[in-house]
């Protein structure tokens, strides 16, 4: 089986239903997304469960800055994740996943990658 | 011209071989292909065990090496190895050429021939894949109907058959180990630890046989029984075989390469086999005949490896490789560090075996007592990073003294420049010091130069002791964003009259703020709202941003992301149809009830969308928020006194319940507890709170500066003998002057110990106002008793902050999926998940 890898965009809200520097939480199909706009108004997207806990609340913690990277602190044991690229900025070996997003008529949608499985168009499918 | 590299096997070793030669190879000598069994990606075996908690395959991975000289490729066994040609046989036939070969094919757990061990329902542990059907098995034996516990026999009682026990606990299964040594662990600890060790794992409710072997495993009715030496038979639905590992070296024997008397390629301290073309790495190697079960030694083979294949002259010598071990398993603390058995000629063991406080520290020295050996640690394994670095070294203090409840605690400074602090990644203090006078002036600079710290994480304590030995001056800044205090900040808001954050730090900070300035600005604000006359909500406008997120819902972040709610109990008075109103309340809601140690009740398990419905039900019935959230006011514990007790002198009940709700919801550096005792036998234990109150024939005695938590503490002596007002009146200043003047998450504990003077000086201001300002503060404090209103009525009155406890903002109340309960006790709990680092300890920065 060979799969392609679409990206669709997804209308998740509208953009003021976005605080500034307050995130939310979003579901797309089976994955978790936090949003976050920040002070110069840029919404940014990355996975919404903290990877120290496991739980789902990254977009409840606080939005700030590091040395000018604009960041979000997970409230469960406050390690700190670049909202650019999802590095968690207290230990490099860990990353949560970033999502683009893109500003349409008032409405923020977000891309999320979706594997489309291809059955039987390869010699080795079912392998 | 570009040399080919074929790597086989893509453990944690293999990848780790990759990356540092990826690191080095700027110049791209090397194009490396790497064959590895699996069918996934590379990922941390170490923490294989957090898979059964939560934790995901994508959470394990190791990172992509993300190189186009870089050729991963997963599902490929290598069969064979070609020395002449030098080529390697995939399982599909495909040869591939090498100029290079490494081999880190790792190892394969070792199972015991017993009969019966292939029947269906007996698993090994080790790979991902393994997890998964050991999953799917317990899954299927939950499902089975018919009475009775689901159990699992764990056969090996090391390091990993207590992480697999674990693991079957978590699947809701009843574990059994059964381990052939007298002891579990046999190899890291010695008999008494070993015994201290059952008693702790068996409080975990993990079922443990010593000195008896598994003998056979028959099939019966659907499930296993495993058959013990001594005759005794285990039913199980599962066995799982941890009995140790052997050497993954089938390749090198059959291609020719000697291996070691235990099995494992044979290599020279440059990890290289006979064959000057290959080289061995990781649990698969036998480094100067010696197999090594650990990651850490693994990662020094493979940068020896690198440097090699680029030229350079690394070696290394089984005597460098650290072969301590941490072990957290449910909170049991396990370390074993250096010669541990006390082998070396002439050792001495010195031991201090404590039963009752279940903590057992053993420490091997040389035979003048001179030297640090090696030692175990068992039950408390705090010193575990402050003396495994001595391995070797001079002893800074008398042997016993060391391992002594409240014997020397050891400072960075008895370590010597070439004592290893991190283990981890071989870094020495000398070369931390060397750091820090380059410049690397906190914890994440030293992580960043030496990367020290940034493996288990357990030596970051001592990383920040060598700083502050080396002078560096500990800034009272509060974090990047302001170069003041939190006393400084409130002074600056205060006197500039400044309303909010934005406007704070755009005036006297830098950047956007972050975790650590936004909530104290958040408390001072919130603090100065009374008396500026604005009485703010605490999620007001920009405010509502600054929240820590236990502010921001009102409700105290668990674990799995749901909340915990707490109404006020004003002194732990309560009526008969309060408590019902919260049975009722919790019961409709399904939330798990406990009394709290703070006299009230705490109802867990509400998802942020359940929080309004909650309140409105406990708000209706005479409820307010209990401030459990913030620091502020928690609570203020009575004793029963005089109303009924016949020893009481004076209605201590009374007095709580007035002080409680004259300082609800004051905002505060940490949060505030006080209690009152109607004599001096002291049943509210007010003597342990922030300021507590003991009743005498006629009035009170006011106590201030008590600690429970962390660093206990009785409180002190303030006045004697005062009565009701002057008493209130005391409280006011007292609060109102630690609210102006502590530091962020500064008790009032520590901010008396931290003032010049102390005690005596803060008799001073507040019962002499020495300072002249103690009626700014009776001011202060009749403004917020005056504008105080409760925060969760506050919300559910107000559409826009109703608005934000919504799950999702495009499914407000779809449930986050994430969240699941299991009943224990006959009340809903998190079902377990966290991610438990087994061999990692927590880590600290
Ligand atoms: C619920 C409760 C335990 C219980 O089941 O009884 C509890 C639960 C928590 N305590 Fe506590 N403490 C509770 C009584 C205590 C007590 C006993 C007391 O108050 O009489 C103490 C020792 C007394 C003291 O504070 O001096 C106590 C000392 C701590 C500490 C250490 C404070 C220190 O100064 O060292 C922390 C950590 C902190 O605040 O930084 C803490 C933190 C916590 C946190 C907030 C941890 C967290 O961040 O998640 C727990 C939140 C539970 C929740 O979500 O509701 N808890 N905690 C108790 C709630 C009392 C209440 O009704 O409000
Ligand atoms: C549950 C558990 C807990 C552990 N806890 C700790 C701990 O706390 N601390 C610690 O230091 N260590 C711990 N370890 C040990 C640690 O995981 C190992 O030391 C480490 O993984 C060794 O790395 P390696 O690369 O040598 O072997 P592995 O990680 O086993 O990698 C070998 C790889 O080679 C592959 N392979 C084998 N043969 C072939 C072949 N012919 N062709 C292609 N590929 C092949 C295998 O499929 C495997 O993926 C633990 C291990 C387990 C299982
Ligand atoms: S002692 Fe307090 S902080 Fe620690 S686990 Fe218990 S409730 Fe939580
Ligand atoms: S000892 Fe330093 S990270 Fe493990």
């Amino acid at each position: 089986m060979t799969a392609a890898v679409l990206t669709v965009w997804t209308a998740v809200c509208r953009v003021d239903q976005l605080e500034p520097e307050r995130g939310v939480a979003a579901l797309l199909g089976g994955r978790q997304v936090a949003l976050f706009r920040t002070h110069d108004g840029t919404v940014h997207a990355i996975g919404n469960i903290d990877p120290f806990s496991g739980a789902a609340v990254l977009s409840r913690g606080i939005v700030g800055d590091r040395g000018g990277v604009p960041t979000v602190a997970s409230p469960v044991y406050k390690q700190v994740f670049s909202l650019v690229d999802g590095r968690c900025l207290d230990d490099d070996t860990v990353r949560v996943d970033v999502y683009d997003v893109r500003l349409r008529h008032g409405t923020v949608e977000v891309a999320v990658e979706d594997t489309v499985d291809r059955p039987g168009t390869a010699p080795w499918a079912g392998r | 011209m570009t040399r080919e590299l074929v790597v086989v096997g893509h453990g944690m070793v293999g990848h780790r071989l990759v990356s540092a030669l990826r690191d080095r190879d700027t110049a791209g000598t090397w194009h490396v292909t790497v064959l590895g069994e699996e069918d996934r990606p590379a990922y941390d075996r170490v923490a294989l065990s957090s898979y059964v908690d939560g934790r995901t395959e994508d959470d394990l991975a190791l990172d992509d090496h993300d190189d186009p000289r870089v050729d991963v490729r997963r599902g490929t066994p290598v069969v064979a190895i070609d020395r002449e040609a030098r080529q390697v046989r995939t399982g599909s036939g495909e040869l591939i050429g090498y100029d290079a070969l490494v081999l880190a094919t790792g190892s394969v757990p070792f199972v015991p021939p017993v009969p019966g061990r292939d029947l269906p329902g007996c698993f090994v542990y080790r790979t991902l894949d393994d997890l998964d059907a050991i999953t799917a098995a317990a899954e299927a034996a939950m499902e089975r109907p018919g009475p009775g516990r689901r159990s699992a026999v764990v056969v090996g009682g090391g390091l990993l058959g207590l992480e697999a026990a674990r693991a079957m606990r978590l699947l809701g299964l009843s574990p059994q180990v059964v381990e052939i040594a007298p002891r579990l662990m046999p190899v890291q600890v010695d008999e008494g630890g070993g015994a201290l060790l059952r008693t702790l794992v068996e409080r975990q409710d993990i079922a443990v046989r010593c000195g008896v072997s598994v003998a056979g495993i028959v099939a019966d009715r659907g499930r296993l029984v495993a058959q013990l030496s001594d005759g005794i038979e285990l039913d199980a639905d599962l066995v799982v075989f941890s009995a140790g590992i052997r050497a993954a070296d089938g390749l090198a024997r059959a291609a020719g390469l000697g291996v070691g008397e235990r099995g494992g390629v044979l290599v020279d301290d440059r990890c290289r086999t006979a064959d000057e073309h290959v080289w061995a790495v990781g649990e698969c190697a036998a480094l100067e005949g010696r197999t090594y079960g650990l990651v850490a030694p693994g990662y020094a083979m493979a940068e020896v490896v690198a440097d090699r294949l680029l030229g350079g002259d690394a070696r290394m010598s089984s005597a460098e490789l650290d072969m301590s071990t941490q072990l957290k398993l449910l909170g049991v603390d396990v370390a074993s560090f250096g010669d541990a058995h006390a082998t070396t000629e002439g050792a001495l063991p010195v031991v201090i075996n404590d039963p009752v406080a279940g903590t057992y520290a053993k420490l091997v020295v040389s035979d003048d007592a001179s030297t640090l050996l090696g030692g175990v640690l068992v039950g408390d394994a705090s010193r575990y990073a402050a003396l495994r670095p001595l391995v070797g070294s001079a002893l800074p203090a008398d042997p016993v003294a060391l391992i002594a409840p409240d014997g020397v605690e050891l400072g960075a400074d008895a370590l010597p420049d070439s004592a290893q602090v991190c283990s981890c990644n071989a870094v020495t203090k000398g070369a931390l010091r060397e750091a820090i006078a380059e410049g690397a002036h906190d914890v994440p600079a030293l992580k960043a130069c030496t990367r020290a710290g940034t493996s288990c994480g357990s030596c970051v304590p001592l990383l920040k002791t060598i700083l502050v030995q080396e002078g560096v001056e500990v800034s009272t800044a509060l974090c990047e964003h302001f170069a003041f205090s939190r006393a400084e900040l409130f002074e600056i808001v205060a006197g500039a009259g400044i309303a909010t954050f934005s406007e704070l730090i755009e005036t006297h900070g830098t950047g956007r703020g972050c975790d650590v300035c936004k909530p104290v600005v958040a408390s001072i604000l919130a603090s100065l709202g009374g008396i500026k006359g604005t009485g703010g909500h605490i999620l007001a406008g920009e405010q509502a941003s600054l929240q820590d997120t236990n502010d921001r819902f009102l409700a105290n972040m668990q674990r799995d992301g749901t909340y915990s709610v707490v109404p006020r109990v004003p002194g732990g008075e309560i009526t008969p149809d309060g408590l019902i109103a919260i049975g009722e309340v919790a019961r409709d809601f399904g939330l798990y009830t406990k009394i709290t140690g703070g006299q009230r009740i705490d109802l867990f398990g509400a998802r942020v969308e359940q929080l309004p419905a909650i309140w409105r039900r406990l708000v209706d019935a005479g409820f307010e928020s209990g401030h459990a959230y913030g620091k502020a006011l928690r609570t203020v514990k009575s004793c029963v006194g005089s109303t009924w007790c016949r020893y009481g002198q004076q209605d201590s009940v009374g007095l709580a319940v007035a002080l409680e709700l004259r300082y609800r919801g004051l905002r505060s550096p940490h949060k505030i507890k006080s209690g009152v005792s109607g004599c001096a036998r002291e049943c509210a234990e007010a003597r342990s709170k922030d300021f507590g109150i003991i009743a005498t024939e006629t009035g009170w005695n006011l106590y201030v500066g008590g600690n429970g938590g962390f660093t206990p503490r009785h409180a002190d002596l303030l006045v004697s003998d005062v009565d009701t007002d002057t008493l209130v009146r005391l409280v006011d200043r007292f609060l109102m002057f630690y609210v102006r003047t502590a530091d962020r998450l500064q008790r009032t504990a520590s901010w008396i110990e931290a003032m010049d003077g102390g005690l005596d000086h803060l008799r001073a201001v507040i019962v002499d106002d020495s300072l002249g300002i103690c009626a700014d503060l009776e001011a202060a404090m009749a403004a917020h008793v005056a504008s105080y209103a409760d925060e969760w009525a506050g919300v559910l009155a107000d559409e826009d902050k109703l608005a934000r406890f919504v799950s999702f903002v495009n499914a407000p109340d779809t449930p986050d999926p994430t969240i699941s309960f299991v009943t224990e006790r006959g009340q809903p709990v998190p079902a377990p998940r966290t991610p438990v680092l087994i061999g990692i300890p927590e880590v600290g920065s």
